[in-house]
C-alpha cells in the first residue's frame, strides 16, 4: 500500500515537504526517557522515530560469549509491527540482523571494552514509526543511550542519510525520495571529528558525486552532534553543579 | 619535539559529555573518567570534571558498581555451595563470601548444613575483601560492622550518587538517621537499607537526593525538607 510515485520530486528548486536540499525535517531529541533501563533516548526525524535502551555491563550470558578480556556488545535492532504503512512481521528478518550488525561494528569503535572484562552491553533499538533513515537515527539513539547509561566511550556518534534525487545532492531522505530517488546513502561518523564508522549505499553513481554526497553529509553529522550533545546537557540543566558531598 | 600549550578548558564541576576535550598539553595527567589521546585529555563518561593538581577526571553521572578492596556492600545471597556462598552486589561481577571469611567458630561440614548461617534470599552487609585481576570478587565478614541484616526495607539508588547520600563526612546521612531515628546502612554498591519507625520518610529523602545530587546546597534543603514533614 505504497503511496503513488509523485511526478516531480523537486519541485520549484524545494522538495516535497518544502524542505531546501540541505535540511534536515525537523529533529526531536530525549535523553532518558525509559526509567527502567540504564540508560535510553529518543532520537527522531521528522516522522521516523528511533527508541533505543541499553542494559549492563552486566554479566555476559550464556558463559561462552564472555571474554576475559573485554566487554561485549550485543545490538539488536528491531521495527515495530506497526511502524510502517505494511505490517512488519515481528522478529528477526534478514534486513534486521544486517543492521544490528552494522550498527554493531558502528558502536564498537567508541566504547572502551577494556574496563569492563567478562560482561555483556546490551543495546536495543527499536524503530516505532520508519520514514526512511531508520538505522541512521537507531544510531543516534544508540549513542545517546549507552552514554546515558556511563559507559566509556571515546566520543559520540551522529549519523544521517544523504541521497541523490533528480540530479540533486539532498540531505536527509524521506519515505518517498528513500524510494523514488536515484541514491541513497547512510553515513555515521565519530562526533565532530572526521572519522566514517558507517557507510552503506543503494543506487548507481560516480566518483564525483559520491565525494560531494559525502561532504554533504559531513555537514549534516556535525549538526547532527550539535543536537545530541544539546540533548545531554539539557537532562542535567538544573541549576548549579555540584557533586562531591 | 613540538611545543602545545598546557591548558585546561574547562571549569571545575562543569558537566562534559564523552569526547569533550578537558585539557591540552602534557602538563596534565588523565584520572578516572578520562582519557588522553594524542596532546588532549578527553572526557570518556558523561559527568562532571573533577581537578586535583595535576589530574584531570570526570565524575561519573551513571554507571555500574564496580568492586573496590574495602568497600561496605550490601548483597543478596543468591546461591549456596558446600563451603561458600554466592552474594548479588548488584554489579556485573557476582561476589563470593567462603565459609572461613563468614562464620568465626570451626564448622563441622559433616553435621551442619551452613544455611544456618545465611540461607538464599538473606541480605548481608560485607566487606569486599580482595578484587582478583579476573573479576573474582570475595567478600568478608571480618570486620565490626558486617552483619546479617533483619527486616527493614532495601532501597536501590545510582552507584555514583552514594557519596552525595553520605555528604560530607557523614553529614547528610547523619542528618537523615537523626531526624526519622531510624538505622540507616548505606552500602558502596548503591543499595541502602532502612530500618526504623519512620522508614517512609527516610527513603523519601535518600530518593530526593538521589534525583537533585548535582545541586549545591543540598543538606540545606534536606535539612529543611526533614524539619518539615518530621514534625
Amino acid at each position: 500500500m505504497k503511496v503513488g510515485k509523485p511526478e516531480e520530486l523537486i519541485v520549484k528548486g524545494k522538495r516535497l515537504d518544502g524542505r531546501k536540499f540541505e535540511e534536515f525535517r525537523p529533529i526531536i531529541v530525549e535523553v532518558g526517557t525509559l526509567k527502567r533501563a540504564q540508560g535510553s533516548a529518543i532520537f527522531r526525524f521528522g516522522n521516523t522515530y528511533a527508541l533505543s535502551a541499553v542494559y549492563g555491563p552486566r554479566t555476559a550470558h550464556p558463559r561462552h560469549i564472555q571474554d576475559p578480556q573485554k566487554a561485549v556488545l550485543r545490538c539488536r535492532y528491531s521495527m515495530a509491527p506497526f511502524s510502517t504503512k505494511e505490517r512488519v512481521r515481528p522478529g528477526t528478518s534478514r534486513r534486521a540482523v544486517e543492521i544490528s550488525k552494522v550498527l554493531n561494528s558502528a558502536l564498537s569503535n567508541v566504547i572502551f571494552f577494556d574496563d569492563y572484562p567478562k560482561t555483556v552491553i546490551d543495546v536495543f533499538v527499536e524503530i516505532l514509526q520508519a520514514d526512511a533513515s531508520t538505522r541512521c537515527a537507531g544510531l543516534n539513539a544508540a549513542s545517546l543511550a549507552l552514554t546515558d547509561a556511563g559507559i566509556p566511550m571515546k566520543n559520540l556518534i551522529s549519523s544521517c542519510s544523504v541521497g541523490k534525487i533528480d540530479g540533486n545532492t539532498v540531505l536527509d531522505l524521506d519515505g518517498l525520495e528513500d524510494n523514488y530517488g536515484d541514491v541513497d546513502m547512510a553515513v555515521a561518523m565519530i562526533g565532530n571529528e572526521d572519522k566514517i564508522v558507517l557507510l552503506q549505499m543503494d543506487g548507481i553513481i560516480t566518483k564525483e558525486d559520491l565525494l560531494k554526497m559525502l561532504e554533504v553529509a559531513k555537514i549534516g553529522c556535525i549538526e547532527i552532534f550539535e543536537r545530541q550533545k544539546q540533548a545531554l546537557k539539557e537532562r542535567y540543566k538544573t541549576g548549579e553543579i555540584d557533586v562531591e558531598g | 619535539m613540538n611545543e602545545v600549550k598546557s591548558e585546561v578548558l574547562v571549569k571545575e564541576r562543569q558537566l562534559v559529555i564523552p569526547g569533550e576535550t578537558l585539557a591540552t598539553g602534557l602538563d596534565f595527567l588523565p584520572s578516572s573518567g578520562s582519557f588522553r589521546i594524542d596532546n588532549e585529555i578527553k572526557a570518556k563518561i558523561l559527568g562532571l570534571t573533577r581537578m586535583k593538581d595535576r589530574f584531570v577526571g570526570v565524575i561519573p553521572l551513571a554507571g555500574v558498581y564496580i568492586p573496590k578492596r574495602g568497600d561496605g556492600v550490601i548483597g543478596f545471597v543468591e546461591d549456596m555451595q558446600t563451603t561458600m556462598w554466592i552474594v548479588d552486589i548488584n554489579s556485573p561481577y557476582d561476589a563470593k563470601l567462603v565459609l572461613g571469611e563468614a562464620v568465626g567458630e570451626y564448622v563441622d561440614l559433616n553435621k551442619t548444613d551452613i544455611s544456618v548461617y545465611f540461607d538464599i534470599g538473606d541480605v548481608i552487609y560485607a566487606k569486599v575483601l580482595n578484587v582478583s585481576k579476573s573479576k573474582q570478587v570475595s567478600l568478608t565478614m571480618n570486620d565490626y560492622r558486617t552483619r546479617k541484616l533483619i527486616g527493614g526495607r532495601i532501597l536501590k539508588i545510582t552507584p555514583s550518587k552514594v557519596p552525595r547520600v553520605i555528604g560530607k563526612e557523614g553529614s547528610m546521612i547523619e542528618l537523615i538517621k537523626n531526624k526519622t531515628k531510624c538505622q540507616i546502612i548505606v552500602g558502596q554498591n548503591g543499595i541502602i537499607w532502612i530500618k526504623g519507625e519512620k522508614e517512609g520518610l527516610a527513603s523519601k529523602s535518600i530518593l530526593t537526593i538521589e534525583k537533585e545530587s548535582h545541586i549545591t546546597g543540598l543538606t540545606d534543603k534536606m535539612s529543611k525538607l526533614l524539619e518539615k514533614e518530621g514534625g
